[in-house]
């Protein structure tokens, strides 16, 4: 399901660029509203999601997907954390669909997916790593990087149980947005991944814009 | 059959709705036995020796192109490894993305029961379960990552939608684990949080360790997929320096 939003990016108190193999690493408070967007197309946002009064509780895909009784993340889904509350909902999408059951590239995954020769490419959980090294306010280690959500990422599941890994449905200037029902922390990496057909091996910016509450 | 035909070397009975924990060396195979049909096994895996490296459901699945686990599979670490490869089952579909039934959820599916009331009885769940069994190893919410739901079969929509499939319920259905490191393995009996079951499913298991052979080269985990092979080369390198 997709749905435009109605908000402009002049209104916007924070726009910023993340550029392919970066971070962003960012509190964002309850009712403000966060909008990812593509700018180029098939990018995949890893996305994880920690409470700011306590980050042991965090985004948890099992409980998110389980609650709604679906695989796939679009327009209505609750984004539910390991203590089972809603710390965002998907409020606009005009994607339809993202996954959050294929996780983030490691350098150590990159080895048994790709090539053992792969293991000192750059990914996703390096640049998580060093978000949580760089930025020790936020007290968070290795322990909490857990299973996370890309967004624009298209993963479908087959009835037979398979799982395959199709082009994506976005596009350049593709986004999507939510709110947040509690003070959270963001932290995204904009994956570098250079060994996955489904961004044409060419990884790309992306942009987070946010709003406050209206 | 891989177990040779030999006698388990210690085999135990876990009733429904309880929790454990042990570590499994390299080489052992820890068969679970659904004793009656219908039960779940919670299960995560860690290394002993460094429990930062954790079992990860998305490697797992990713890395075999596969959203239920049976037999060929191997789960992953998240540092590349392999924890185990699924020997032998014959369930045919196991969970790893439904997570944990919880206090809450017990609650308002099948009601309270408090220990004080109904002692040994009482409706614990997975969640809670795993907890206590962390804890046991200094380890705690921060640790937890997505577990396995061994005799769960949860498949999906053209959709997406999760289905939970009771007809899958084998009595006396076995999966096999052959462990390709030490492994911390911390597990529970409660049950699916899907379970759509009137009352609280407390359903048994056994749990048995056998000594394994050695992988062959035509090891039908190790070629499953070439990921795999590549995954065991990493354990090689893992035992070779640690």
């Amino acid at each position: 399901m997709t749905k435009t939003s109605t908000l402009s990016p002049d209104t916007a108190v924070l726009r910023e660029t993340v550029p392919a193999g970066a971070y962003w690493f960012h509190k964002v408070g309850a009712g403000q509203i966060f909008r990812i967007v593509d700018l180029k197309g098939n990018q995949a946002a890893d996305t994880l999601f920690y409470s700011a009064a306590d980050p042991a509780e965090r985004y948890s895909a099992v409980d998110t997907i389980r609650e709604q009784r679906n695989v796939y993340l679009s327009v209505g889904t609750k984004l539910m954390s390991t203590a089972g509350n809603p710390m965002l909902v998907i409020t606009a999408d005009t994607v339809g669909r993202h996954d959050t059951l294929g996780g983030a590239c490691s350098t150590e995954s990159n080895t048994v997916r790709y090539a053992l020769e792969k293991k000192t490419m750059h990914a996703c959980r390096d640049s998580y790593l060093l978000a949580v090294t760089e930025h020790e306010e936020f007290g968070l280690t290795k322990r909490d990087i857990t299973h996370n959500i890309n967004f624009f990422m298209n993963v479908p599941v087959t009835p037979e149980g398979g799982l395959t890994f199709a082009d994506g449905l976005s596009g350049p200037g593709q986004y999507v947005e939510m709110r947040a029902e509690m003070d959270v922390i963001v932290l995204i990496s904009n994956c570098p991944q250079l060994n996955n057909p489904c961004n044409a091996y060419n990884p790309t910016p992306i942009e987070v814009v946010v709003w406050d509450p209206a | 059959m891989a177990t040779g035909h030999s006698e388990p070397l210690y085999q135990d009975r876990i009733d429904g709705g309880k929790h454990w924990s042990l570590t499994v060396k390299r080489g052992m195979i820890l068969r679970l036995i659904d004793i009656e049909g219908g039960a779940n096994v919670g299960m995560l895996f860690h290394n002993p020796a460094n429990p930062l490296e954790r079992y990860n459901a998305p490697d797992t699945l990713k890395c075999q192109h596969t959203f239920k686990l049976t037999a060929g599979h191997c789960l992953y670490s998240d540092m590349g490894r392999i924890f185990c490869s699924i020997v032998e089952d014959t369930a045919g579909w196991h969970d790893t993305v439904c997570g944990n039934s919880t206090k809450a959820l017990v609650a308002e599916r099948w009601g309270a029961k408090t220990y004080q009331e109904f002692r040994n009885d009482w409706t614990q769940n997975g969640h809670d379960s795993f907890l206590v069994e962390a804890a046991k190893y200094g380890l705690g919410r921060r640790d937890l990552a997505a577990n396995v739901n061994w005799f769960s079969k949860i498949a999906t929509g053209e959709d997406g939608t999760l289905v939970f499939d009771p007809t899958a319920a084998k009595p006396g259905a076995h999966v096999d684990l052959r462990f390709e490191m030490d492994t911390l393995v911390l597990f529970h009996t409660c049950p699916h949080p899907m379970n759509p079951a009137a009352e609280y499913p407390r359903k048994p298991i056994t749990y048995q360790l056998y000594q394994g052979q050695p992988v062959a080269d035509d090891d039908p985990c190790l070629n499953s997929r070439p990921e795999n092979r590549r995954g065991f080369a990493n354990n090689h390198l893992h035992h070779l320096h640690g």
